[in-house]
C-alpha cells in the first residue's frame, strides 16, 4: 500500500510545528516515512513528551528513604517495610471522557491499572478524581452518569477496590471534564519489574487483546485543545475490556513467577511505539519489529495504524527465550495472544518492517530523547484581590447552601456505583476522609486520598499548591496513618500562554516546598495541558494522590464520633473566608486570596494527631467548608446531632489550614488538652456530638432534615 | 469440612471466599475452570463473585457451560453442598441448580453498600447459625441482582420454606426481597450478598462469618 506524501499540511495534522518538523529533518537527514511520521508525532506530542513541563517537573523532591523508584518508571514505588512495597500513580483521561464519557473513562481506569500490575504489583485499591462543569451545562449530567458508569464497569469488573475519590462541578469544565484515575498496588519489593531490556536478540513478545484501529492519534488528540469538530474524534477514544485486562493481569503476575520476563511496558499512549522505544532507549539497544506477527483484530491494517494504535489491555515483554515455552503455556490458559512480534538488536536502530517493506528505520535512542524541550515564557499569577464584603447569612443558611450544593453533597450517588469492598479487605469504605485497606495478610495498613482546590490554585497557585499536598496529608494524619509519598496528575490549561504557565509554575513551587516540608516525596505522576474549550482554559487542577501506612489495626482512627463526645479543634483558627466553599456556594464569589499553608505546623499538628490516637474517638481534617462542614459530616456519618458554641460565620466557615476537628470521650479531655500545651499546639474545645440537631451558636436545625437534603442534592443535580 | 473454590476467568471474590472458608477451620483446595472433576472428598463446591467471561453474554451463561461445571452437577445430585455468592448465585441457576434468574437491577446501576438482610430460614446447614428473622448487615455489590421466578415457582420456594435471606430495604427490585434461595433438598444456597465481606471484626461486621461457622458446624457433624 502506498503512503500519503509528505506535505506540510500533514505535518501539521500531526500536532508537529514547523520547528519541530524542522528539528525532526536534522535528526533523520532526509524527509521522513508516513509511518515514521506518525511515530515521531507520536513520540513529542505533549502527552508522552512532557515538553512544556518537564523543565519544572525536574525541580519535585522524588527521593527519600522510603522511595524505591522515583519518576520515570510506570509507577512509582515505596517501601512500606518487611520487604514489601506499595507501587502507584494517577493518571489523566481528560480528553476522551469528554467525547467518550463511559469508554474515555473506563480505559483512563484500565490504564492506570495496567501502569500497576506492569511492575509486578498486584492493585489492592482505586481512587478517582473528577471534575464536571456546572450541573446546569447540557453536557454535564451526561458526563457525570457515562463518567461515573466507566470508572465503576472497568473497576468493578477487574476487581480493585475503589475507596476514595472526588468529585467537582465548576463552569470552568463545562467544556473540558477532568477524569484522575489513581491506582495502587502491592508487591515484594525485590520483586519489581521495571522497563528495561537487557541482552541482544532477545525475543520481544507481545501480549494481551489484539490490536485494532481504536485510538490511532489519541496522545496527539490528548494533546490539542478542544473546538467545535469534537465529535469527528470520537473514533480516536478506545474501547476497554476489563475482563481481558482481569486475564491480562493474572497471567502477567504468573509470568513474572517464572523468570520468563527480562523487561515489560504495558502499552499506553502511542501503544507499541512508546512501549517498543523505551524499553530499548532504557536498555541501550534497538529493536526491531514485524508487524506481521501483530495480532491484528481488524483486516489490512497498516504499519501507520498498528504504530499508533491505542488498542487496550496489551503489554509488550522481552523475553528469556530459554522459558518461551513456560511462558507461551500461561497465556494460552488465560486464551491471551502471545507473539513473537520482533527482537533486540545491538545497534542504535528502531527498525518496523511489514510485509517485504521497511515502513521505518529511525536512530532510537534520538527518537526517545530528542523530543522538543520548552522553557515556556510565564508570567507570575498577580496578587489576588480583597475578599470584599461579604453579605450577611445565618450559619444553619450558610450550611444548607453548602451541603445543598453538588459539591458539598453526599457522594452515595457516586460511589455506591463503585466496588469499594472487593478484595474484602477494605476497612474505611470511600465518603469520610481517606480510605483505607488492609496489606493482605499482614497487619500493616495502607491509606489513600486524593486533594486539591482549584480555586485556591486559581487565586494563588504557590499557596494553592502547597495546600492540596498538605490536605492529602492531613487526611492520612486524620485516619492515624503515616503519609509516604505522593504522586500529582498536574491539570492545566494552554502551556503556550504565559499566565496558564505561571498557574503551572507556581502550582509545581507550592507543591515541591509542601512535598519536602512533610516528607512525601512525589513518586510518579501525569501532565496533562491544553484543558481548554474555544480558547476558555480549565481552573488549575493539580490533584494530589497521597499513601500513607499504619503499622496495625490499633493506629486507626476512627470517623464516627459518639453521642456526648466533645468536639475540639487542632490548630489555630483565624476565619479565612477568601476563595472559600462559603463566598463560592452561598454567593457565587471566587474573591481573596487562598488560605496561608505553614508547613512547620501541618507538620507538627498532624505529629500531634497521630501522637495522641489513644485519646481521640475521631478524627477529620478541616478544609473547604471549614468547621461547620466537618462537624456536620460528621455528626451525620455517626447519626448524632451536633453542638458548635460559635454561631460566628468566619469561625465555623473560615478554612484556615493545618487544623483538624476531633471527638473526644469527656474523660480524655483534660489529657488532650495538656497534651496540646505540652507539645505547643492549640487544642480548644469547640462544641459537643449528641441529640438529634445540628447547632451553630444559638442557630439549629434538626439533624435529620438537614441530612435529607445533605443525600438527596447530588442526584437531584445530576441523577 | 473440605471446600473447593471455584475461578472461572473474570472471578474476582475467589480468594475473598476462600480466606473465609479458611478461616471458618476449612481445608480449601482452588479449582480453575477448565479442570473436569473436583477433588477427592470435597463437602462443599463454592462458586465466587466477579464477572465470570466478563458478563458479556447474561451474566454466569458461559461459565455455567465451563468443563469443571459436569463435576459441579454430579457432586450436587450426590447431595453434595454448593454455595454461590453474586456471581456464583447467577452461574447455579444458569446451571440450573438453582430455579429463577437474576436480572438487571430495578435502578439500572451498580450497587454496592452494606444492607440489612433477614434470615428467612434457619433450617439449613448454611443458616442454622442464626437466630430465625435475625437481622444482619452483609454488604452488596453488583448489577444484576434483581431476583425473578414465575409464580409457581416463587409459590413453591415460599411453601418450602427455601428463601434463605430476604432485603430488608429491597435494593435491586428483587421479588418478595429476595436476596438468597435454597435447593429443594437445601444444600444448595445461591445468595447476591458477600458475606465473605463480613467475616472479620476488620470488615466493620461479621454477620457474615456465621454463614461459614454453621457450615463449618454442620458439615463436621455430617
Amino acid at each position: 500500500m502506498t503512503e500519503p506524501a509528505i506535505t506540510p499540511e500533514l505535518v501539521a495534522a500531526h500536532g508537529l510545528k514547523p520547528d519541530e518538523y524542522e528539528r525532526l529533518l536534522g535528526i533523520i537527514g532526509r524527509e521522513p516515512t508516513f509511518t515514521e511520521l506518525g511515530i515521531f508525532s507520536a513520540m513529542w506530542n505533549e502527552h508522552c513528551s512532557y515538553k512544556s513541563s518537564k523543565k519544572w517537573l525536574r525541580t519535585l523532591p522524588t527521593t527519600g528513604p522510603q522511595v524505591i523508584c522515583g519518576p520515570g518508571e510506570n509507577a512509582g514505588v515505596v517501601d512500606i517495610g518487611d520487604g514489601q512495597a506499595v507501587i502507584f500513580k494517577m493518571e489523566s483521561h481528560n480528553h476522551p471522557s469528554y467525547i467518550e464519557p463511559h469508554q474515555g473513562a473506563a480505559t483512563g481506569v484500565g490504564g492506570i491499572l495496567r501502569d500497576v500490575f506492569t511492575m509486578g504489583a498486584r492493585p489492592i485499591a482505586a481512587m478517582n478524581a473528577l471534575s464536571f462543569g456546572l450541573p446546569s451545562h447540557p453536557k454535564t449530567a451526561h458526563l457525570v452518569k457515562g463518567v461515573v458508569e466507566g470508572v465503576g464497569s472497568y473497576g468493578n469488573a477487574f476487581g480493585v477496590p475503589t475507596v476514595g475519590g472526588e468529585v467537582r462541578f465548576h463552569r470552568s469544565y463545562n467544556g473540558n471534564c477532568l477524569v484522575n484515575a489513581f491506582a495502587a498496588g502491592l508487591a515484594d519489593a525485590d520483586k519489581i519489574f521495571y522497563s528495561v531490556a537487557s541482552g541482544v536478540g532477545m525475543p520481544v513478545v507481545y501480549l494481551g487483546a489484539k490490536t485494532g484501529r481504536d485510538g490511532v492519534g489519541g496522545a496527539t488528540m490528548a494533546s490539542a485543545e478542544f473546538d467545535d469538530t469534537i465529535e469527528e474524534k470520537r473514533p480516536t477514544v478506545q474501547v476497554g475490556d476489563p475482563f481481558t485486562e482481569k486475564r491480562l493481569l493474572e497471567a502477567c503476575l504468573e509470568l513474572m513467577q517464572t523468570g520468563a520476563v527480562i523487561s515489560i511496558q504495558d502499552m499506553g499512549a502511542a501503544g507499541l511505539t512508546c512501549s517498543a522505544v523505551e524499553m530499548g532507549d532504557k536498555g541501550k539497544l534497538g529493536i526491531k519489529l514485524q508487524l506481521d506477527d501483530v495480532p491484528q483484530r481488524e483486516a489490512a491494517m497498516t504499519a501507520y495504524e498498528m504504530m499508533l494504535s491505542e488498542s487496550q489491555e496489551r503489554m509488550l515483554m522481552v523475553l528469556n527465550p530459554e522459558l518461551e515455552a513456560v511462558a507461551r503455556a500461561i497465556f494460552v490458559k488465560w486464551d491471551l495472544d502471545f507473539a513473537i512480534v520482533g527482537e533486540t538488536i545491538p545497534e542504535d536502530r528502531f527498525l518496523i518492517l511489514h510485509g517485504n517493506e521497511v515502513k521505518a528505520d529511525l536512530p532510537l535512542s534520538k527518537l526517545a530523547s530528542s523530543a522538543p524541550e520548552y522553557d515556556r515564557p510565564w508570567v507570575e499569577t498577580p496578587a489576588a484581590g480583597p475578599t470584599g464584603d461579604i453579605p450577611a447569612i445565618g450559619p444553619i443558611e450558610a450550611l444548607r447552601a453548602l451541603i445543598g450544593s453538588p459539591n458539598y453533597a453526599h457522594k452515595a450517588w457516586v460511589y455506591e456505583q463503585y466496588d469499594s469492598m472487593v478484595m474484602a479487605d477494605t476497612v474505611r469504605s470511600p465518603g469520610l476522609g481517606a480510605g483505607v485497606v488492609r496489606v493482605h495478610g499482614t497487619p500493616k495498613l495502607l491509606a489513600f486520598t486524593s486533594d486539591v482546590t482549584p480555586r485556591y490554585v486559581k487565586a494563588n497557585p504557590v499557596e494553592g499548591g502547597k495546600q492540596a499536598v498538605a490536605e492529602a496529608y492531613r487526611n492520612l494524619c486524620a485516619v492515624g496513618a503515616r503519609p509516604l509519598a505522593t504522586t500529582d496528575n498536574l491539570n492545566f490549561g494552554n502551556p503556550e500562554k504565559p499566565e496558564i504557565m505561571g498557574q503551572f509554575v507556581g502550582a509545581i513551587k507550592g507543591i515541591g516546598a509542601a512535598v519536602a516540608a512533610l516528607d512525601m516525596p512525589i513518586v510518579s505522576g501525569n501532565v496533562s495541558l491544553y484543558n481548554e474549550t474555544d480558547g476558555v482554559g480549565i481552573l488549575p487542577t493539580p490533584t494530589i494522590g497521597a499513601v500513607g501506612l499504619l503499622a496495625s489495626a490499633d493506629d486507626l482512627i476512627s470517623g464516627l464520633p459518639r453521642e456526648g463526645d466533645m468536639a475540639l479543634v487542632i490548630g489555630t483558627t483565624h476565619g479565612h473566608l477568601g476563595q472559600s466553599a462559603l463566598l463560592a456556594e452561598a454567593f457565587g464569589l471566587e474573591t481573596g486570596d487562598a488560605p496561608e499553608v505553614d508547613l512547620k505546623a501541618e507538620r507538627k499538628h498532624g505529629e500531634f494527631l497521630r501522637a495522641n490516637r489513644k485519646l481521640l474517638r475521631a478524627a477529620t481534617d478541616l478544609s473547604d467548608g471549614g468547621l461547620a462542614l466537618a462537624a456536620f459530616e460528621m455528626a451525620e456519618a455517626a447519626k448524632t446531632g451536633v453542638w458548635l458554641e460559635s454561631g460566628h460565620i468566619s469561625t465555623l466557615f473560615g478554612e484556615d489550614q493545618a487544623r483538624y476537628l476531633v471527638a473526644c470521650d469527656i474523660a480524655d479531655v483534660p489529657d488532650l488538652i495538656e497534651a496540646g500545651e505540652k507539645a505547643g499546639v492549640k487544642v480548644a474545645q469547640v462544641g459537643q456530638f449528641g441529640g438529634s440537631s445540628v447547632c451553630f451558636g444559638t442557630a439549629s436545625a434538626p439533624l435529620e432534615e438537614l441530612s435529607g437534603l445533605y443525600r438527596s442534592a447530588f442526584a437531584k443535580a445530576v441523577g | 469440612m473440605k471446600a473447593a473454590v471455584l475461578t472461572f476467568p473474570g472471578s474476582n471474590c475467589d480468594r475473598d471466599l476462600a480466606v473465609a472458608f479458611e478461616h471458618s477451620g476449612a481445608e480449601v483446595h482452588r479449582v480453575w475452570h477448565k479442570d473436569t472433576s473436583l477433588p477427592e472428598g470435597v463437602d462443599i463446591v463454592a462458586v465466587p463473585g466477579g464477572f465470570s467471561f466478563g458478563d458479556y453474554l447474561r451474566c454466569g451463561a458461559i461459565a455455567a457451560q465451563s468443563p469443571i461445571g459436569a463435576a459441579v452437577r454430579a457432586h450436587a445430585q450426590r447431595g453434595g453442598y454448593v454455595l454461590g455468592i453474586c456471581n456464583g448465585f447467577q452461574v447455579l441457576t444458569e446451571m440450573g441448580l438453582l430455579p429463577g434468574a437474576l436480572m438487571r437491577n430495578a435502578g439500572l446501576k451498580f450497587i454496592c453498600k452494606t444492607v440489612e438482610l433477614q434470615v428467612a430460614t434457619t433450617d439449613s446447614a448454611f443458616t442454622n447459625g442464626y437466630d430465625k428473622g435475625a437481622r444482619v448487615m452483609i454488604p452488596v455489590a453488583h448489577h444484576d441482582g434483581n431476583y425473578t421466578a414465575d409464580a409457581e415457582t416463587l409459590a413453591r420456594l415460599k411453601g418450602e420454606d427455601r428463601v434463605a435471606f430476604t432485603y430488608s430495604d429491597n435494593p435491586n427490585g428483587s421479588v418478595d426481597a429476595i436476596a438468597g434461595i435454597l435447593s429443594d433438598n437445601r444444600r444448595v444456597l445461591g445468595m447476591m450478598p458477600h458475606p465473605e465481606r463480613a467475616s472479620e471484626v476488620s470488615h466493620g461486621g461479621t454477620d457474615g462469618s456465621v454463614l461459614f461457622r454453621s457450615l463449618t458446624g454442620a458439615l463436621a457433624l455430617a
